[in-house]
């Protein structure tokens, strides 16, 4: 196999890999697990709740506008 | 070492603080420079005759403290705090992790002391000289063991995906420094590089262009990741996106170098390679900007009242804007206008003062009360004088570079009907004062801003602990 023809099956290969990384990251038995780990940056305010102002990341709280 | 129990963790803070401090000292130094020199520009007679205050000296003394002295530094400090934040871990390494903080401050002090006096490599953001090179090596070695031994004895069973940007940032700027520093050295501060010709072109420049894309691109996006979810409160919009994102931003930035090299002795399938993976390289950028400004989706009205917030999104519309601007200037036609003209340096401001710095000073504001024992700044309405002068001073930045480089670039291919060029250097020179003035006006803005984030963060650190208050929701 010469050297041009192991480069395009090579970049095939990469292409191949990326479409799986895309099918795996969308694929919905992930769903909830991602959610969790999208919210787990919150985890550490609701153990230590010196201010009120964190919650975990749904919060349907109205604020005013005052600054 | 590593004491935690099940409540709080003994998070080693005081390496993020002080990063956290430094970074803000550097941005005003590194932005001063940069003012200064836009003055030069205008009126030459401001370098006094003295060699190290002329403009080929202190130019890269201005990219350097910018980049690996404020923006790195924002890095440091960011990665070791949401390291050890979403891994519920100290960080690893101890003392190790002070080296890296004086180290690194080493390395800038190094570089302000050695490039005003002449010594560089002549690599365009590698100008330092072969020890400090080794030193830069030390350190950021020390980096990765000091992150990835974190992220090693992590208590979460996931990587939060802010530090695989962290991460990767770190892995490919340690391989693109060592690679692209190998030289020769010949005298204690002078060295030539080993590679030459059109090769050395193009490793500097897959340095170049992979310093933007890991060091001012993928760790800034780390901070993105964590900062902007934290300080809208609610997650980022899809994370299965920003894996996505992720994997393809990785594989794909680090192809486009040779667009900075079009029409050069560099190889045309070379140029065309990068040409074409920098505009592939649209969709990863866009898709992780519309991840993070989404993620404000449902909560837009925080915009109105939090100016943190607003740095941080603002932050992503500039990137959003420059890294449209980037690829279409990658396409050779376009470049053949754009290069070497004024429109490079009003891209490259746009996403470094735009995205880089913005991100940063919002994720700093952030983290300072925290850092010190506070609820908030010393005073939001300065962090929102902040914003509009910065803002205002990128703009009138970007834009004045814009029409300049257009105008330069036409006037530089104008030709008369016998074939001769229409216009002298000097004149398109003169036709682009108006605009250098422009441009130092908002230098001056970004500065004054700078100076009043330094103000506001020393009247916080120096504020009674827990004395500031946050502002009442009610």
């Amino acid at each position: 196999m010469d050297y041009g023809t192991l480069r395009g099956l090579v970049a095939l290969l990469i292409f191949a890999l990326f479409i799986i990384i895309v099918m795996w990251s969308y694929s919905k038995k992930r769903s909830a697990a991602f959610q969790d780990i999208a919210n787990s940056i919150f985890e550490e305010d609701e153990l230590n709740k010196q201010t009120k102002q964190s919650h975990l990341g749904i919060n349907n709280k109205q604020e005013t506008n005052n600054v | 070492m590593t004491t935690s129990n099940t409540s709080a963790v003994d998070y080693n803070f005081d390496v993020v603080r002080q990063f956290t401090v430094m970074t803000v000292i550097w941005g005003i130094f590194g932005t001063l420079v940069g003012v200064l020199i836009a003055a030069q520009l205008i009126w030459p007679a401001l370098n006094f005759d003295t060699p190290w205050l002329t403009y080929s000296r202190l130019r890269p003394l201005h990219t350097n403290v910018v980049i690996f002295a404020f923006g790195t530094s924002a890095l440091f400090a960011t990665s070791y705090y949401v390291v050890q934040r979403t891994c519920q871990t100290r960080l690893f390494g101890g003392k190790l992790a002070a080296f890296t903080f004086w180290g690194w401050q080493a390395v800038i002090v190094a570089a302000v002391i050695s490039l005003p006096l002449g010594y560089t490599s002549s690599k365009e953001y590698a100008e330092l000289e072969w020890p400090i090179d080794i030193l830069i090596a030390v350190v950021w070695i020390s980096y990765a063991v000091v992150f990835f031994g974190t992220l090693v004895k992590r208590k979460t069973s996931h990587i939060y995906v802010a530090n695989w940007f962290f991460g990767a940032f770190i892995l490919v700027i340690m391989v693109l420094h060592i690679g692209n520093s190998m030289a020769i050295p010949i005298s204690a501060m002078k060295s030539y590089s080993i590679y030459s010709g059109a090769i050395d072109a193009m490793m500097q420049w897959w340095y170049g262009h992979n310093a933007v894309g890991f060091l001012l691109t993928a760790g800034f996006l780390g901070m993105m990741y964590y900062f902007v979810p934290k300080q809208a409160e609610r997650p980022v919009y899809s994370y299965r996106l920003s894996i996505v994102h992720f994997w393809a931003l990785i594989s794909l930035y680090i192809w486009a170098g040779p667009h900075h090299l079009h029409y050069t002795a560099l190889p045309d399938w070379v140029q065309t390679v990068g040409m074409t993976m920098s505009i592939v390289l649209f969709l990863p950028s866009w898709g992780g900007m519309i991840n993070g400004i989404m993620t404000l989706s449902g909560a837009w009205h925080k915009l109105r009242t939090d100016p943190i917030l607003r740095f941080l999104i603002v932050s992503l519309s500039f990137y959003g804007m420059s890294t449209f601007e980037g690829p279409m200037m990658a396409i050779k036609s376009v470049n053949a206008l754009s290069h070497y003209t004024d429109w490079t340096i009003g891209h490259v401001h746009s996403g470094a003062l735009g995205w880089v710095a913005m991100i940063s000073i919002g994720a700093m504001y952030h983290l300072i009360p925290i850092l010190f024992n506070q609820g908030r700044m010393y005073s939001i309405r300065l962090i929102n004088v902040h914003f509009w002068i910065h803002t205002s001073g990128v703009i009138l930045y970007i834009v004045a570079m814009w029409i300049s480089g257009v105008m330069q670039g036409l006037m530089w291919r104008a030709v008369n009907t016998d074939g001769t060029l229409t216009y002298s250097f000097v004149e398109s020179l003169t036709a682009s004062y108006p605009f250098y003035f422009i441009r130092f006006i908002g230098g001056v803005l970004v500065v004054s801003g700078f100076i009043l984030m330094g103000y506001n963060m020393f009247k916080t650190i120096y504020a009674k602990d827990g004395s500031l208050q946050p502002v009442e929701e009610t």
